[in-house]
């Protein structure tokens, strides 16, 4: 068994109400850092553990939080990005769900590093009634004294409110959640500025994903330097995998980041392998937005080394052969899944979620939804593929936003990796309408261990 | 250490393997224009007039060689250079790029493919930023094979013609109806590829300011109502006038033919931006712009200079003496301006060509 | 009848803005046209996004720009019963491609269209954080997840009451 940080008490029975949670050890960091520590020696001991972005990008916590502008007079903010919209990824919505009082206590306990006073939740609107859930731990916390005016007697005064947001993926890009906090159309913002120095209402902001603010309660909790010693090499602490796709047991699991991706999906502590007998085709470690890696590369790496799930081995390869960690949204296809089908799917999501700013994304998005349309349902040609290898160049690294490089990272790799799938489309367009492609070689190099 | 001085001190950079000093918080875009000539990255959203624009087109990415002289690493992506600042030492890499040109020429790609190409039926042809964009950092043909997207045709007014379909979505008018006029009824509507500018219950732009997002516009989406189809703008005379105005700077260019005024502009400077005069952007009136349509209205004070690479140039020579025998005798009498009517001739302005499938073929004008 | 909030959703739009620093009531915008839309029948007219300009003191395009950019918010008419059914990848995976058209024969409506009687709307909609519980809908505030046929036709048999 992992070590469990985050999930270890999610399951306890009605760990959501305040007096269960606060008998099984809640709020101590807030106590420990507001009574015995500094602002700064909160930002160091996160430093120390080496946690690193949970939402997807992977940057490191305590730098971001080194980066915050701290003029005299101007507020600070803290704004926890609840928006969890990457296709694959349900982990932040679990954690509000089961266990809401950890992210109020990371919370506290950030917002005192930061020094901001009113900090928010930025959640999609979709949860709803999650909503519900964090407004009334909300209340529960500031009950017993956790929020409100000079918390513990610290001088330190909190509130947190929670924003709903209304159906946008791209307003978990930091810079587009800010704007549409402040009761704006979700465009990303020009960077620079970053929103350390000008974010939300111009003033300093950090945003933080919802995992990576719980993982500071364990951090303060036992130290930071105890949180770096679990995982290998940058990859430190646990990280929650939201698996999902054609495995026995989806749902969100937490890892310590020393197992290997087989061990992820065959063994029965976490997805349980394939059902109904099926194999392993390919599958989407990070999010829908990072490289989809046939079989053979998701478990063994480009030099035969066993792929581990962490940030570093995930990418081991780099995007010819490697993939990412990402937000840790794990897809899993069987072999009865067509990968053009599922690549279609993505696209039409990238383009539904472009949010029409600029010309790359918002043009190139659609034509790449409307070539995989015509290709998966016979209409393609061979040139069509190499139209959407250069659209697909075209966009990434070009746009204000990473949903340029989101929405063309899944195109490329499925080409990259399954073109002779794409082609037989082609060249078969009857028979691709009845029957899919299969399994053919991608997992000839598989021999299962477990 | 640099000596000490009072002066904020300058910045150097090198654009395309040319140094200049400019001052702190100066853009890369607008180094390049210090610079001027082919250096300069085009610029399609960015105007140096409305605060908070740029950054959107991406037709005028570069790439950043090296970030200053204290930190000489390279940007990994390319930048927009309109809202990328200079750092001291920066060097920038633009038509001395190849992933600069190639990304460019991506975005003229993905500017055209919805774009109705609808050029000979359209006023902004011949003073159009995209024409030029595309004609300069384009490509051949398109790879295009899908029905480009269309909107619903929304009248905004008596002065404005929106003509959605042409839209790059530069954000530019919206700009000038925040910073110009006291009372936006515009703005981008729904989102992706579908995001329009649109007053969403078709009201009328009434603003006397509001004249100036024809201006700014750097395709044919906002033409002039009252222009409209009156004719091309090569056939015109762009002349320098002026009148006292109370509203406004009264420093405009009438678009003459004959001694009719066809139209009323700001004056533009050679990036297509209204000019400054005593420091002040040159935003003109509606009274101005729509209403002064006398040549008596003005005090003509000379032609225009046109760029003799502008379409607008044929015809408009300065200093030019005309021959007086020559042409008569080889046109059999007949007045050389009439060599051909466009609109006896030409179908062209019968068909509709945004909702032709593809590019128009002869086909379509045999109709 | 004129648009207008009950006192309560009115109370409600006070402890909103008071959320934000003096200045920054437009933030209370997006909460704001949520509780319209669900006071005002689930969808948001013209009059209703007027209104909600008038009652957070912004011009009637702020608020028109934001409620076309986000895909919750109705702009037309919709059912008494909205069914958001996922179709993104990994619900794709887990079968919606079945569901949406079990759903499309049993009802007799496509994507965005409503029942004559005016009881359902059908939406497909783009991924919704559910991946692990797939195929799955919204229906109002809450989730129905792990949709087979025989579910559906529960929710169906249950909506109709």
């Amino acid at each position: 068994m992992g070590r469990k940080l985050l999930l270890e008490k999610a399951h306890v029975e009605n760990i959501r109400l305040y007096e269960v949670y606060r008998r099984e050890g809640g709020y101590r960091s807030v106590e420990k850092a507001l009574k015995s520590m500094s602002p700064d020696q909160v930002t160091d001991e996160v430093k120390k553990s080496g946690l690193r972005g949970r939402g997807g990008a992977g940057f490191p916590t305590g730098m971001k939080w080194g980066f915050l502008a701290k003029p005299a007079g101007v507020p600070r903010y803290l704004v926890v990005n609840a928006d969890e919209s990457e296709p694959g990824t349900f982990k932040d919505r679990y954690l509000m769900e089961f266990i809401p009082h950890l992210l109020i206590e990371g919370m506290i306990t950030s917002s005192y590093a930061l020094g901001s006073n009113n900090s928010y939740i930025y959640i999609r609107g979709e949860y709803a009634w999650i909503v519900d859930i964090l407004e009334q731990a909300i209340a529960e916390a500031r009950q017993h004294g956790w929020l409100g005016k000079n918390i513990l007697g610290s001088g330190f005064d909190c509130e947190i409110h929670v924003q709903r947001g209304a159906g946008a993926y791209i307003c978990g890009e930091e810079t587009a959640l800010l704007e549409s906090l402040e009761g704006k159309r979700g465009n990303p913002r020009i960077k620079p500025p970053f929103p350390a120095v000008k974010g939300l209402w111009d003033c300093p902001t950090v945003v933080n994903n919802v995992e990576t603010i719980t993982a500071v309660v364990p951090i303060l909790n036992d130290g930071g330097e105890e949180y770096a010693k679990i995982g290998i090499g940058k990859s430190t602490g646990t990280k929650l995998i939201s698996a999902c796709g054609n495995i026995n047991k989806p749902g969100v699991y937490e890892i310590d980041m020393t197992i290997s991706v087989e061990e992820f999906i065959y063994s029965d502590e976490y997805c349980g392998g394939i059902p109904n007998g099926r194999k392993l085709k390919a599958c989407i470690p990070g999010g829908s937005s990072v490289p989809i890696l046939p079989a053979n590369l998701l478990l063994k790496t480009a030099k035969g080394e066993t792929r581990m799930m962490t940030y570093e081995s995930l990418a081991d390869g780099g995007f010819t052969s490697g993939s990412m960690m990402g937000s840790g949204g794990f897809i899993v296809l069987d072999d009865r899944q067509c990968v053009v089908r599922h690549t279609y799917t993505l696209a039409r999501f990238y383009r539904h979620e472009s949010c029409g700013q600029c010309s790359p994304c918002r043009e190139g998005t659609g034509w790449m939804e409307k070539i995989l349309w015509n290709i998966e349902t016979g209409k393609g040609k061979m040139s069509d593929i190499d139209l959407l290898w250069d659209i697909q160049r075209k966009i990434e690294g070009n746009t204000i936003c990473p949903l340029g490089d989101a929405a063309a990272w899944p195109v490329a790799a499925a080409i990259r990796h399954f073109r002779d799938e794409f082609e037989w489309h082609v060249n078969f367009p009857q028979e691709a309408q009845t029957r899919n492609f299969g399994l053919a070689h991608y997992a000839d190099a598989l021999e299962l261990t477990v | 250490m640099a000596e000490q001085t009072n002066k904020p001190a300058n910045l150097k950079v090198t654009i395309d393997n040319i140094t200049v000093d400019v001052a702190p918080g100066t853009t890369i875009l607008q180094a390049a224009r210090q610079i001027g000539g082919d250096v300069t990255p085009p610029a399609m959203c960015f105007y140096s007039k409305l605060e908070g624009s740029g950054g959107k087109c991406r037709t005028c990415l570069v790439e950043v060689a090296a970030g200053s002289a204290a930190d000489p690493r390279s940007m990994p992506k390319l930048v927009a250079s309109c809202r990328t600042p200079i750092a001291d030492g920066m060097v920038v890499k633009n038509i001395t790029s190849d992933r600069v040109q190639e990304a460019r020429a991506g975005v003229v790609e993905f500017l055209l493919v919805n774009h109705p190409l609808d050029c000979p039926v359209c006023d902004q042809a011949g003073e159009c930023h995209l024409q030029d964009l595309g004609y300069e950092h384009g490509k051949e043909g398109t790879r295009y094979e899908f029905n480009r997207r269309t909107f619903e045709p929304e009248d905004i007014g008596p002065y404005i013609q929106l003509h959605m379909n042409r839209c790059i979505l530069c954000y530019r008018c919206t700009y000038v109806a925040d910073q110009l006029t006291d009372n936006r009824v515009h703005g981008v509507l729904d989102r992706g590829d579908h995001a329009n500018i649109s007053t969403h219950i078709s009201k009328a732009i009434d603003n006397n300011f509001c004249g100036n997002m024809i201006d700014v516009c750097p395709v044919g989406a906002l033409t002039d109502k009252t222009f409209r189809f009156k004719n091309r703008v090569w056939f015109t005379k762009p002349m320098e006038a002026h009148r006292d105005c109370d509203q406004c700077c009264g420093k405009v260019t009438i678009w003459q033919r004959g001694e009719d005024v066809l139209r009323v502009t700001a004056r533009k400077d050679e990036w297509g931006e209204v000019q400054s005069f005593d420091g002040k952007p040159g935003w003109i009136c509606n009274t101005c712009r729509f209403e002064k349509k006398k040549a008596s209205d003005w005090v003509i004070e000379g032609p225009t200079k046109v760029n003799r690479h502008s379409v607008i140039s044929q015809g408009h020579y300065v200093g030019l003496k005309k021959p007086t025998e020559t042409l008569p005798a080889v046109m059999d009498g007949r007045d050389p301006k009439l060599l051909m009517d466009i609109h006896t001739v030409s179908d062209v302005n019968k068909i509709e060509l945004s909702e032709l499938p593809g590019p128009a073929t002869s086909e379509n004008f045999k109709k | 009848m004129p648009v207008q909030f009950s006192d309560t959703t009115l109370a409600e739009v006070k402890k909103l803005v008071a959320r934000y620093p003096d200045g920054k009531h437009k933030s209370a915008l997006l909460p704001v046209l949520h509780l319209a839309q669900d006071e005002f029948g689930g969808w948001l007219s013209l009059e209703t996004l007027d209104y909600v300009a008038s009652v957070l003191n912004l011009s009637p395009i702020e608020v028109y720009e934001v409620a076309t950019f986000y895909s919750m918010y109705n702009l037309k008419p919709v059912g008494k019963n909205v069914f958001e059914v996922c179709q993104t990848g990994p619900c794709m995976l887990n079968g919606s491609d079945e569901i949406i058209a079990y759903i499309r024969e049993k009802l007799g409506i496509g994507p965005g269209q409503t029942t004559a009687d005016g009881l359902f709307t059908l939406k497909t909609v783009e991924c919704l954080g559910a991946c692990g519980y797939a195929p799955m809908m919204q229906m109002g505030k809450h989730y129905r997840e792990h949709l087979t046929r025989e579910k559906v036709d529960q929710i169906i048999a249950e909506s109709r009451k």
